[in-house]
């Protein structure tokens, strides 16, 4: 899907300074050694299974979508609580292949940052997550969690003190450290080959709920849904699906950070992709109740996946969001976190009878945003 | 003699400012085009960016603050400094083409590697990190000099001159004869003094930035202090 250079249509690339040049060059090469090596193959399965408790399972849920078959595939049973472990694990793997014994990180939600400290206390790297002020408040939780893990949160003061300005610090981190240093990127954005590795990283998804969807229900799904911020859960689901022309694919946004909806085609952390931002190209502010889709920018095979039509994108507000969050809590015995509580507002709408949602995390995290916002 | 590059971050005072920075001995100006994301800036001008942006200077009016420079200084090369970003919403030839039409000698496009947009003839950076084979196409490519970033960082001051920049200038004089400008973490005299020693010029963005705050005399000032390190470097 990517040719040589990184692109996705028109988007991707990698437009970084020099500096880090030669450090993507070294990691699009342990990249391509990695997966030619069925070693590395291996031990991903291995981990994913014994320390990540893969395959997660799906769910049908039943008093959630009356009169659908909509079936929840279960992230947010992953250890650590969300889909960002798959990515997490590979590329530490990929660090240590590198000989890289110290990773930074930016996070939004806290998910990744979690995510990163744990397999950083794990593989025995040192871990600095970067994190905007205002998330640090929003998602406390998560942050003690990383301290707990022994990473270094580093807060981010300054701009919109949320991701955007978090993924601009770790970036600065990288550039400052890159000999000794691997930057694990949590979603499917960034320069080339991030957006390809965290895809493939978290394709698992896909690959599991197609053949549990098949053995449920004899047939795939007609639609699937995931939730949009950077668009890693999007793209790993998608990735088991995409081949099959029948099989809807949507991709849900927060209405005030619709990245896809409302974007033009700018350059946000090193590639070109649909981006919120002015007729000058400055990044315009977002805004999400969700930390995980609070981000003016969206991975570049999604602004491909727009453009050729193969996926539509659509959006769910704060109120729609919270809606679905306290009714999968009330009928399912389920919270989910607010980043998929944006699908799963809209999949319970769609036409549609057999439809697979990605639950791509657990709500622990929002409880006091939620909790706040009766 | 060595050449002396003063950064400095479009604004409504800034002509005045390139003009100060002129009469205290630089030979070249680069303009800031601030971006609100910029990677490649420590946070001086990360701030000076968005104080920029905050008082309106959009690339419109970056573009009338380079020409009215170029009233002051009509024999000064100037060089806006900038981002990919602008020049995907501007239009990468218009972008070009304009800024030739407004004064501008050369390009620099902080976030865009030499490869990269080859038909953008531009100044290109190399770092510590640079291969040889990146150093000698960025040699190749390169519109007039060659920018040599001095640390493996970001933009800003620092407590001494990088001990990256002699094995730079090393690598960079084996595969080219152009002229090499070192900057990045040079605010003293004598970081300037010991890069230029080394180097053909220095660039020094950050401290001017923070002095051109206090206004053109104390820039002017800082400037000739600077020139005049430079000038002590046998020739």
């Amino acid at each position: 899907m990517t040719d040589t250079a990184g692109l996705y249509g028109i988007y991707g690339g990698r437009y970084v300074p020099e500096t880090l040049v030669p450090a993507l060059d070294e990691l699009e090469a342990g990249w391509r050694a990695a997966r030619a090596d069925p070693a590395f193959g291996a031990e991903l399965d291995e981990l994913g299974r014994s320390y990540g408790g893969r395959p997660t399972p799906i769910t049908l849920a039943e008093r959630f979508a009356p009169g659908k078959r909509l079936y929840l595939k279960r992230e947010d049973l992953l250890h650590t609580g969300a889909h960002k472990l798959n990515n997490a694990l590979g590329q530490a793997v990929l660090a240590r292949r590198l000989g890289k014994r110290r990773i930074v990180a930016e996070t939004g939600a806290g998910q990744h940052g979690v995510a990163t400290a744990t397999v950083c206390a794990k593989f025995g790297f040192d871990c600095v997550v970067y994190m905007g002020g205002e998330d640090i408040r929003r998602q406390r939780p998560n942050v003690e969690r990383m301290h707990l893990l022994g990473a270094e949160v580093r807060p981010v003061e300054f701009g919109t003190r949320t991701l955007k300005e978090a993924t601009s610090e770790a970036i600065r981190d990288w550039i400052a450290n890159v000999e000794t240093t691997h930057y694990l990127i949590g979603s499917c954005v960034g320069p080339a080959p991030y957006p390809e590795i965290v895809r493939e990283l978290q394709s698992v998804i896909g690959r599991e709920a197609r053949e549990q969807f098949l053995d449920a229900e004899g047939l795939l799904p007609e639609v699937v849904v995931a939730c949009v911020g950077g668009g890693s859960n999007a793209i790993g689901i998608f990735a088991g699906f995409v081949a099959y022309d029948g099989v809807r694919l949507v991709g849900v946004e927060a209405a005030q950070a619709a990245s896809l909806a409302d974007g033009r085609s700018a350059v946000l952390h090193g590639a070109l992709s649909s981006v919120l931002a002015d007729e000058d190209g400055q990044i315009a502010d977002a805004h999400s109740i969700s930390a995980g889709l609070d981000y003016p920018g969206v991975g570049p095979e999604h602004a491909w996946l727009r453009d050729s039509g193969r996926a539509e994108y659509v959006s769910a507000s704060d109120d729609e969001a919270l809606a679905a969050f306290r009714d999968l809590t009330r009928l399912e015995g389920i919270i989910p976190a607010l980043e998929p509580a944006h699908a799963l507002a809209r999949a319970r709408a769609l036409d549609e009878e057999l439809v697979l949602v990605c639950l791509s995390g657990r709500g622990d995290k929002d409880l006091a945003e939620v909790l706040a916002a009766k | 003699m060595k050449k002396l590059v003063i950064y400095l971050m479009s604004g409504h005072g800034t002509p005045a400012l390139a003009a100060a920075a002129a009469e205290g001995g630089a030979n070249i100006v680069e303009l800031g085009f601030p971006f609100s994301d910029p990677l490649a800036d420590g946070p001086v001008i990360r701030r000076a960016a968005e104080r920029a942006l905050g008082e309106g200077m959009r690339t419109r009016a970056c573009l009338d603050c380079l020409a009215r420079t170029r009233e002051l200084l009509p024999d000064t090369p100037l060089v806006p400094m900038t981002y990919a970003a602008l020049l995907e919403a501007y239009g990468w030839d218009r972008f070009a083409a304009d800024a030739r039409e407004h004064g501008a000698t050369a390009l620099i496009v902080a976030d865009l590697p030499a490869g990269d947009r080859p038909e953008l003839r531009r100044i290109q950076l190399v770092a510590p990190t640079s291969t040889d084979a990146r150093i000698r196409l960025a040699a190749d490519r390169t519109d007039g000099w060659l920018y040599l970033v001095t640390v493996t960082g970001t933009t800003g001051a620092r407590d001494d001159l990088s001990p990256a920049l002699a094995g730079l200038v090393e690598r960079a004089r084996a595969v080219t004869d152009i002229p090499l400008y070192a900057g990045f973490g040079i605010s003293t005299p004598a970081q300037a003094r010991a890069a230029a020693e080394l180097a053909d010029g220095v660039v020094v963005g950050s401290r001017a930035v923070e002095t051109a705050i206090e206004g053109p005399a104390a820039l002017r000032s800082y400037v000739r202090s600077l020139r005049d390190a430079l000038d002590a470097v046998a020739p």
